[in-house]
């Protein structure tokens, strides 16, 4: 199939990322929500990982649709109506 | 019990996860054109996204739930399921048996069963799995919904048809594919939506030996906790082989490793991972022969490790449950509010009772199995506390656990909002991409091999694509009516799901003699899995687990033997069963005539099939050398949690 899954998962991990990390420094004074999770301010570490996770699959992604579009025999991935061999 | 409460942040972040799921369904649309395209993905998928999809496809939520629990009730040795179960069993479907299955060309398991045997056994295996898949993804979506209803309040009527109608869009638009691309999107959900909450309960019970010292405390007397009535030996929970190695009476499992080995690994693992299309179909989606084998091979290596995510939690639950400090059950079989009120008005009533009938009266109200030191209490403070105390102090007094409720309330207990969506949206995900697994699969089965094979022969693709298409909805439709029925009559669910062990039990025996004996004839494998079937069924009617009464769960005809526990009465059915679908088939082929030549079953037998070459120089990319790494770190685990 065409389309490249790392797209969609890079997108939809730095955007719930980055809304957990403006979440996180936002409450970073309120003591009170963070009791449950033993003091630390996870949403804004977690956050964190999640946009480092989702940059990544992005940046493959990128890397991946670039060489694809330097092959002359297949066209860009996103829109290619041929099997594009990508592991 | 107070509903967790979600924030604005919460439900921004399921609803991103939504449209993101209905966003892949629609950017695949464009590619359907035909049957194969929507109901086998055009076997065009690279081998990662098969790979986790051949996980998250079995990865439903009651897997997440059902393996938490069992985290809680019998500790490490439930890895048992991973390291003794699935990892050989995936290893030996990616080494031996894909290539019978992609090679053939066979378009699901059941048409497989045909080119081997003949339409007999095809016709057998299609309705039972057809009917199979329908009731587990209604079973999956019953306990969503009254688990969604139970601990936030959501209605579960919309729950149930909202998430219905969500699956629905997507496999409609993108087919196989769809459900195969969002079980990936789904697997890295679980993943990040989960581990901080271990993270965070690992760190509360002071890390890995510290939770490994009060479970031991635990096992040396559970009646304290009310998690047992017998005492263990200290590493019943901690240690995966050596409770097991000591006997049935030393583990509270209550297997023996015969039973443990055979049973659960070779007899029902194998005829799960090898022969179920809904996991089987993943890899048969893949581009090529090579990406097919490393299917499964790729899902051993986070299957691997899962136990953290899902049997660590359960551990972590008995760990802080019996921490004073850390205020925290296992949460108790859930009651109506009504039933609080009535028994908060019999604790103020009996508070002149002599503490013994006090006690009986209470129980009874509260219909559940209460601790009487606690009741007593209670009572006695009654003309104190507020009536909000005192439902408090009955919901802390029932000795009983439902331990499906595990992982819901760890999330409860340690994600402030935010990551509070974070792991609920995970929990969605798994149910809706088991319902999607299971529809995607009914749908390939029915069209393929009921419709196309009986009911309709020789019309146009485009006419299956119809078909296929308009299947997915009556799958879905009919899984929400399973669902409906498994809420109102839950004695008749736990009946049907006994039937599927029956039938399940006995198939990988023919397909273990169909794939690697030429001799196998096809009344022999159709007579030995009725054999099998009928056997196991047998089996059952004469045995019970200790502790049962004769009925639904066994020895209605007469209790010739007495099994420790309900797993090791399952472990012995399905040896049994094998066992008597493979000596029938074994002697029944003997005694018929072979009805395919050899050239016919080219490509589907071992020793008629060319060895498929293996075209990767990489040795990481060789299935036989990847599959004896994986084993062996297998067994290194096996090795490290004895």
């Amino acid at each position: 199939m065409g389309l490249d899954l790392r797209w969609p998962i890079g997108l939809m991990f730095s955007l719930i990322g980055a809304l957990l990390v403006i979440y996180g420094l936002i409450t970073n004074s309120n003591a009170e929500t963070y009791a449950r999770s033993l003091g630390i301010n996870i949403n804004l570490y977690w956050g964190l990982l999640l946009l480092v996770f989702g940059g990544t699959m992005l940046a493959l992604a990128w890397k991946g649709s670039k060489k694809a579009a330097e092959e002359p025999a297949s066209k860009e991935p996103g829109k290619s109506e041929e099997l594009t061999a990508r592991r | 019990m107070p509903t967790a409460e979600l924030g604005f942040l919460d439900y921004a972040i399921l609803i991103i996860y939504v449209a993101f799921v209905i966003g892949i369904g629609f950017a695949l649309r464009r590619y359907m054109k035909n049957s194969s395209d929507f109901l086998t993905s055009g076997r065009s998928i690279p081998a990662w996204v098969t790979g986790l999809a051949f996980i998250s496809a079995n990865l439903g939520a009651l897997e997440l739930v059902g393996m938490a629990a069992s985290g809680a009730k019998y500790g490490i040795a439930t890895c048992h399921f991973y390291w003794v179960g699935a990892i050989p069993a995936m290893i030996f479907l990616a080494v031996f048996m894909m290539p019978f299955y992609y090679g053939s060309k066979a378009r699901s398991v059941p048409e497989y069963l045909k080119m081997r045997f003949d339409e007999r056994v095809r016709a057998l295996n299609s309705i039972a799995f057809a009917v199979m898949t329908v009731f587990a993804s209604g079973i999956s979506m019953n306990a969503l919904a009254k688990l969604l209803h139970q601990l936030l309040g959501w209605n579960y009527n919309a729950a149930l048809w909202i998430c219905s109608a969500v699956v629905l869009v997507y496999v409609l638009k993108g087919g196989l594919t769809s459900a195969i691309y969002t079980e990936v999107l789904q697997f890295f959900m679980i993943v990040l939506g989960f581990a901080p909450v271990v993270f965070l309960g690992l760190k509360d019970v002071g890390w890995w030996g510290a939770m490994n010292h009060s479970l031991q405390n635990v096992a040396l007397n559970p009646a304290a906790l009310d998690l047992g009535t017998r005492a263990y030996p200290a590493d019943a929970w901690t240690s995966a082989w050596k409770p097991l190695l000591a006997g049935p009476t030393a583990n509270p499992m209550g297997v023996d490793w015969f039973a443990m080995v055979f049973g659960l690994g070779f007899v029902l693992s194998f005829g799960y991972w090898c022969t179920n299309f809904l996991v089987v179909q993943r890899a048969m989606a893949a581009k090529n022969m090579s990406a097919a084998r490393r299917t499964p091979l790729i899902a051993a290596v986070p299957k691997m490790i899962f136990p953290i995510l899902v049997i660590v939690p359960g551990m972590i639950a008995v760990a802080l449950t019996s921490m004073p400090d850390k205020n925290y059950r296992i949460p108790p079989p859930i009651l109506s509010e009504e039933v609080y009120s009535k028994a908060a008005g019999v604790v103020k009533a009996s508070a002149e009772a002599d503490p013994a009938t006090a006690a009986k009266a209470v129980t009874e109200a509260m219909g559940k199995k209460m601790n009487a030191e606690k009741v007593t209490a209670l009572v006695k403070q009654a003309s104190h506390l507020s009536d909000q105390e005192i439902k408090k102090g009955l919901y802390n007094a029932i000795a009983e656990y439902d331990y499906d409720g595990v992982i819901l309330s760890l999330v409860k207990k340690y994600c402030p909002t935010g990551l509070l969506g974070l792991a609920l949206t995970a929990l969605l995900a798994s149910f809706m991409s088991g319902m999607a697994g299971n529809v995607t699969a009914f749908n390939t089965v029915w069209t393929y091999d009921l419709y196309q094979a009986y009911l309709a022969p020789n019309k146009s693709d485009q006419h299956y694509f119809r078909m296929g298409q308009a299947i997915t909805v009556v799958g879905i439709l009919l899984s929400i009516a399973c669902a409906y029925f498994a809420s109102m009559y839950n004695n008749a669910m736990d009946i049907i799901q006994l039937v599927f062990g029956f039938v399940n039990a006995p198939l990988f025996a023919t397909f273990l003699l169909g794939m690697f004996w030429v001799r196998t004839t096809a009344t022999g494998a159709f007579l030995g899995l009725f054999g099998g079937i009928a056997s196991s069924a047998l089996f059952h009617s004469l045995t019970i687990a200790a502790g049962n009464a004769p009925g639904v769960k066994g020895g209605y005809l007469a209790v010739k033997q007495i099994f420790p526990s309900e797993m090791a009465q399952n472990f012995w059915l399905a040896s049994f069963a094998f066992i008597v679908c493979f000596t029938l088939t074994l002697v029944i082929s003997l005694a018929t005539a072979r009805t395919k030549t050899d050239e016919d079953l080219k490509g589907l037998v071992y020793s008629l099939t060319p060895k498929v070459k293996v075209e990767e120089k990489e040795w990481y990319l060789r299935p036989t050398v990847v599959g004896t790494l994986l084993l062996l770190c297998c067994v290194i685990l096996n090795v490290i949690f004895r």
